[in-house]
């Protein structure tokens, strides 16, 4: 079987085991998260030798081509050399303001230090100082002076507990990426766009709706927000706001279960958009959030004559420890 | 050998319309595909966007053009399937459905009869046999 050096240590692989599996097996603390060759946590760097096609999937070419590769993903032919990424493909972040959006949703605002090129629904990996790495979408604007993400508090989560409980503003992080291909692109305004998402898929949506008002989008723009109970919803009154400013922007959110008056719609968030749009042929759509939900979503959309090529789909895979 | 009638004939492929007609193809197949209660148990669980990629790829064979496949990728492929109960029955539905595909598409029923032959071909490499 192939040796993966790191630090001077080779390790041989072990059958079916991955890069990422057999550095830690090894006690190498690489940092991760999703295990699925997504979230991109677990980057490393073997510049100039054999990496698999599939270890590469998703990076941005850049990457791909200064020989960065995915870990989790990587199950090579012959031996690597690897490190982990290089100092500059990170950067520092400072905690500009940490604000409870509802009862486990924390609103984290980031002032990156140099240059942060990305486009709102996008994904970057946050990381802390010791290393530990997660990735959160961006709901923010690559106009406003600040990054925005939305981190739920997932329960014995290491990064979303420590950015609800620990992190205080002013404490620098770093950033990587951007990644993912879950933003609004120019070229069709009259296109209507469905975007639909449960929890924090919010976050991305809530960007890629803003980003398309923003570019002049004239056509229809329905944003769904699907959540268990009211308290799961959030930035309700800044969506209702937003729909009030603008004509084409309709917001509606759903909740499975009644806890009162409330104004959100009650019952499944796929009944609340397919009783409206039985026939989606023609509409482009972004599934973000919980990844039963979204994989359940997008094949509703696509029966309901969506184009496949028109759906973007971000479902967030949960970290896999 | 020159033989002019051939090098003016179109193949298959270009005459159905080349890599546009697949991508025509592949969401009206795939959506037959997924609703129709005889094997749609097959497609279940799968990601879409690999499910759609493969699609394309048995359609671009069908359609004569330029692919990968083999009789061993498609028994290897299909393998799984064949121990889940996977039998000519569902072929047959692949088959008809192939045809549907292409008639709402407008194509011509001697184009559709040459697509067919094509997929029939790799009936037994599919069913492991």
């Amino acid at each position: 079987m192939p040796h993966i050096e790191y630090a001077g240590v080779k390790v041989e692989l072990q059958a079916g085991e991955s890069v990422l599996d057999a550095l830690l097996r090894s006690n190498f603390p690489i940092s991760h998260s999703c295990k699925a060759g997504v979230c991109q946590s677990c980057l490393l760097h073997a510049p100039g030798q054999a990496i698999p096609e599939k270890a590469q999937d998703g990076l941005k070419d850049t990457l791909k081509a200064q020989g960065y590769f995915l870990a989790c993903a990587c199950h090579p032919g012959g031996d690597l050399v690897v490190s982990p990424p290089a100092a500059d493909l990170q950067v520092a972040a400072k905690i500009s303001c940490l604000q409870l959006l509802s009862e486990n949703v924390l609103r984290v605002r980031l002032t990156s230090t140099g240059p942060f090129a990305y486009r709102s629904g996008q994904f970057v990996t946050l990381v802390r100082e010791d290393g530990l790495s997660r990735s959160y979408s961006l709901a923010s604007l690559p106009q406003e002076n600040h990054l925005e993400l939305h981190v739920r508090r997932v329960s014995g989560g290491a990064m979303s507990g420590w950015l609800h409980d620990g992190a205080t503003a002013d404490m620098t992080v770093w950033l990587r990426g951007p990644a993912g291909q879950c933003f609004y692109v120019p070229g069709a305004p009259e296109q209507p766009l469905l975007l639909a998402g449960t929890g924090t898929g919010l976050a991305p949506l809530y960007g890629i709706a803003r980003d398309a008002i923003l570019q002049g989008h004239t056509g229809a723009i329905w944003l769904f927000h699907g959540a268990l109970d009211d308290a799961g919803l959030y930035l309700v009154d800044e969506l209702r706001a937003l729909s009030d400013r603008n004509a084409n922007f309709q917001y509606v959110p759903t909740v499975l279960r009644s806890g009162g008056p409330g104004e959100a719609e009650v019952g499944a968030l796929d009944g609340a958009i397919l009783s409206r749009f039985p026939k989606l042929s023609g509409w482009k759509g972004y599934v973000c959030g919980d990844p039963a939900i979204v994989n359940s979503l997008r094949k509703k959309f696509f029966l309901a004559g969506m184009a496949s090529r028109q759906i973007y789909a971000d479902p967030f895979l949960p970290s896999a420890a | 050998m020159h033989n002019m009638t051939f090098d003016q004939k179109q193949s298959l492929y270009e005459q159905l319309g080349g890599s546009p007609a697949v991508d025509a193809a592949v969401d009206i197949f795939y959506r037959k595909v997924l609703v129709d209660d005889r094997i749609s148990s097959f497609f279940d669980g799968l990601d879409m966007d690999t499910q759609i990629a493969k699609q394309k790829g048995f359609l671009t064979m069908a359609f004569g053009g330029p692919n990968a496949y083999t009789g061993k990728s498609m028994r290897d492929g299909h393998a799984h399937l064949v121990r889940r109960g996977l039998n000519d029955s569902h072929v047959d539905a692949v088959l008809e459905l192939l045809a549907a595909s292409l008639r709402e598409l407008g194509v011509t029923e001697p184009l559709i009869a040459q697509v067919a032959a094509i997929a029939e071909s790799t009936r037994n490499d599919v069913l492991g046999r």
